[in-house]
C-alpha cells in the first residue's frame, strides 16, 4: 500500500505546488503507516525528482514520454491509473492546478473514487473514516467532507500547506506506459508561455491594484512595487472588466482565489466578492484614500492615503531593503 | 450543431455566507440565487455560436423546483429549451451522472459549463461528464470556436495558454475572457415563458462524498494603521514584525 502524489514539473524543475503536495502526501502516508510515491509525467528531470526525498517522498515513478511534454488529458489519466495499480495506492494526492483538477475528475470516475478538490489541511483519519477540510464559497467558508469510496483523491489548494524540508533522497524508477493514438486526442497544437513573470497562484507576495489607480497609465506603480518585492501582480474585477489588465490577473470570487503570505491591495475598496478571493492570505495590507473602505476591516496593516503618493514610497523603501 | 449548457444555481456573489443546524447546512434564508457566473460565460458563448453558425442551445440543471427562475432566465437570454433533473445536487459525481445520461440521450456536439461553481468550488463535473461519455474535456477554456466538426479551444495553463483543435463532441469548461454575459431583454423574457422546460426524475446514481459540516474563516483582530507621510515604515514592519518579505 502507498500514497501516490502527482508531481508537476516546469522548465526542468518541480513546481512549488508539487513540493507542497509531496510534503502533504508524505504526511498522509505517515499517518497511514505507509510510504509516499511520486509520479512525474512527460519531460522528467531525474535529478530534481531524487531531491523530493527532502519532502518525505520515498520513491518516484518517472514516466518519460516526449508526447506528454504538454498536458494530454486522456494519456495523463491512463498513466496515473497504471501508477495507482503499480503502487497499490488507495490515496492519490494532486495539486488543485489546471492539470490536477482536469485529471482528478476523470480519474475519480475511472477508479470509482471519492474526490475532494481545494483541500486546505491534512485529512482526519480514524478507522474507516476519512475526512478532509476544503475551501468552499470561493474562500468565504470551509467544509469538512467525508470521502466514502475505497479510493480517495485529494486536490490540495496552492499555498495552503507548508513545504517540508528534511534530509533524504528518493529512488527514481522508470514507468513505461503504452499509449495509443486515441490516448493522445486533445493534445495541444501550440503552447504559449509568459516568461519572466512570477506565477500569481504560487506567489508568496502579491501586489494588486484596483480602480483607485484611476487609469492604466498608473499601472506602473503596481509593477514597480511588485518588482521591488519579487511579487506577482493582480487586479480587481473592474480593472479586468474595463480592459486595463488581462482577465488572468483578476483575483476574487469569479477570478482566481489566492493564498499568498502577503497580499497588498492598492486602491481596492474590498467588495465581498474580492475579499472571498484573497481572505486566506496570511497578511493583508490595504492602501486606500477612503478610511471607510470595507477592506480595512479585513486587513492587518493599512495606510489611509492616495495610492499615487503611497506606492512610490513603498517601492523606494522595498528597494532600499534589497540593497 | 447541438449545444448543451450545464447551469448550476448558486448564491449571488455578494452573499454573506452563514450556516445553520449546528453548522451542518448552508443557510439560504434571504439569499438571492443566480446562475453560476462561470456557467453564464458558457451560456453566452453557446448562444453566440448558435447565432453565427446555427443550431440549438439546451440548458440542463440538476436541482429542485426553486431553480426554475434561473432556468427561465437562461431561456430568456437565448437558450431554446431546458431540462431540469428534479433532484438535490448532492455531490459532483451524482450531478455528472445525471448530466451524462441526458447528454447521451440528446447526442450533443458540444457540452459547455463553468470551470467550477462559486458555491462548492468542485472543478469536477466537466471531467466526470467527459469520462462517463468517453470524450475529451478541455478545462479551463478561455476561448472557443467551432469550424465544421472541429472545435478550437484556448486552455489556460499555469503561466500561459495552449491551443487545442479537436473533433466534436467535446466538453469545454469556461472562464473569462470566454464571453460577455448578457442581460435578458423584454422580448427574451416574454418568449422564455413558452419555451419548453422538461422536468425529469433523476436516474439512480452513486454519491461518493458527504459534506458534513461547515466553518467560517477566522476574523482579523484589527488593522494597524501607518501614517501615509511615513509609508516606508510599512515595509520595515512587514519584514521585522510580520516577517513576510
Amino acid at each position: 500500500m502507498s500514497v501516490l502524489v502527482l508531481i508537476e514539473c516546469a522548465d526542468g524543475q518541480v513546481r512549488k505546488s508539487s513540493l507542497e503536495t509531496a510534503s502533504y502526501g508524505a504526511q498522509v502516508a505517515k499517518a497511514m503507516g505507509t510510504e509516499a510515491i511520486g509520479l512525474a509525467i512527460g519531460e522528467v528531470p531525474a535529478d530534481e525528482l531524487k531531491s523530493l526525498g527532502r519532502q518525505g517522498i520515498q520513491k518516484v515513478y518517472a514516466s518519460n514520454n516526449n508526447n506528454l511534454k504538454d498536458f494530454v488529458p486522456g494519456a495523463f489519466v491512463k498513466v496515473i491509473a497504471q501508477a495507482v495499480q503499480k503502487a497499490n495506492a488507495p490515496v492519490i494526492i494532486l495539486s488543485n492546478s489546471n492539470i490536477g483538477t482536469a485529471v482528478g475528475s476523470r480519474l475519480a470516475v475511472r477508479l470509482g473514487a471519492s474526490l475532494v478538490t481545494n483541500a486546505v489541511s491534512l485529512p482526519e483519519i480514524a478507522g474507516n473514516m476519512f475526512k478532509v477540510k476544503k475551501s468552499v464559497f470561493s474562500g468565504k467558508a470551509f467544509a469538512e467532507v467525508e470521502l466514502t469510496a475505497d479510493y480517495k483523491i485529494i486536490a490540495v489548494k496552492k499555498n495552503a500547506v507548508d513545504i517540508i524540508e528534511q534530509e533524504g533522497t528518493a529512488d527514481v524508477e522508470t514507468l513505461t506506459v503504452e499509449l495509443t493514438e486515441a490516448d493522445l486526442v486533445g493534445a495541444p497544437q501550440e503552447t504559449i508561455r509568459a516568461t519572466g513573470e512570477v506565477l500569481l497562484t504560487e506567489a508568496d507576495v502579491v501586489v494588486s491594484g484596483g480602480r483607485g489607480l484611476r487609469g492604466p497609465e498608473n499601472w506602473h506603480l503596481i509593477e514597480d512595487l511588485a518588482h521591488a518585492l519579487g511579487a506577482a501582480k493582480a487586479c480587481s474585477k473592474p480593472v479586468a472588466d474595463s480592459g486595463w489588465r488581462p482577465h488572468h490577473e483578476h483575483v476574487g470570487q469569479t477570478g482566481i482565489t489566492i493564498s499568498p503570505n502577503l497580499y497588498i491591495a492598492a486602491g481596492i475598496s474590498g467588495a465581498i466578492q474580492h475579499l472571498a478571493g484573497v481572505n486566506s492570505s496570511k497578511v493583508i495590507v490595504v492602501i486606500n484614500k477612503d478610511p471607510e473602505a470595507p477592506f480595512f476591516k479585513a486587513a492587518d496593516y493599512g495606510i489611509v492615503g492616495d495610492v499615487a503618493e503611497v506606492l512610490p514610497k513603498l517601492t523606494e523603501a522595498a528597494r532600499a531593503l534589497n540593497q | 450543431m447541438k449545444i448543451l449548457v450545464c447551469i448550476s444555481n448558486v448564491p449571488d456573489t455578494t452573499t454573506k455566507i452563514t450556516f445553520m443546524s449546528d453548522n451542518t447546512a448552508f443557510s439560504t434564508a434571504g439569499v438571492q440565487f443566480v446562475i453560476n457566473p462561470y456557467d453564464e460565460y458558457a451560456l453566452t458563448r453557446a448562444i453566440e455560436l448558435k447565432e453565427t453558425q446555427g443550431g440549438s442551445v439546451t440548458v440542463i440543471n440538476v436541482g429542485e423546483a426553486d431553480t426554475d427562475p434561473n432556468i427561465r432566465k437562461a431561456l430568456a437570454i437565448g437558450a431554446d429549451d431546458a431540462i431540469r433533473v428534479n433532484a438535490k445536487p448532492t455531490d459532483a459525481f451524482f450531478v455528472a451522472q445525471q448530466i451524462a445520461h441526458y447528454a447521451k440521450e440528446g447526442a450533443f456536439d458540444l457540452i459547455l459549463m463553468g470551470k467550477e461553481s462559486v458555491d462548492y468550488n468542485g472543478f469536477q463535473v466537466h471531467g466526470m461528464v467527459a469520462e462517463l461519455l468517453g470524450i475529451v474535456a478541455i478545462t479551463p477554456g478561455i476561448k472557443l470556436d467551432v469550424n465544421g466538426s472541429m472545435a478550437t479551444v484556448e486552455r489556460e495553463i499555469e503561466g500561459g495558454k495552449e491551443v487545442i483543435t479537436t473533433a466534436l463532441p467535446v466538453v469545454v469548461s469556461c472562464q473569462q475572457p470566454m464571453s460577455e454575459p448578457r442581460i435578458p431583454n423584454m422580448r427574451g423574457i416574454m418568449t422564455a415563458r413558452t419555451k419548453p422546460l422538461r422536468v425529469v426524475e433523476p436516474i439512480a446514481a452513486e454519491v461518493k462524498t458527504v459534506f458534513e459540516s461547515y466553518s467560517l474563516p477566522e476574523k482579523k483582530t484589527g488593522v494597524k494603521l501607518i501614517d501615509p507621510a511615513n509609508a516606508g515604515e510599512l515595509i520595515r514592519l512587514l519584514r521585522n514584525e510580520a516577517k513576510v518579505i
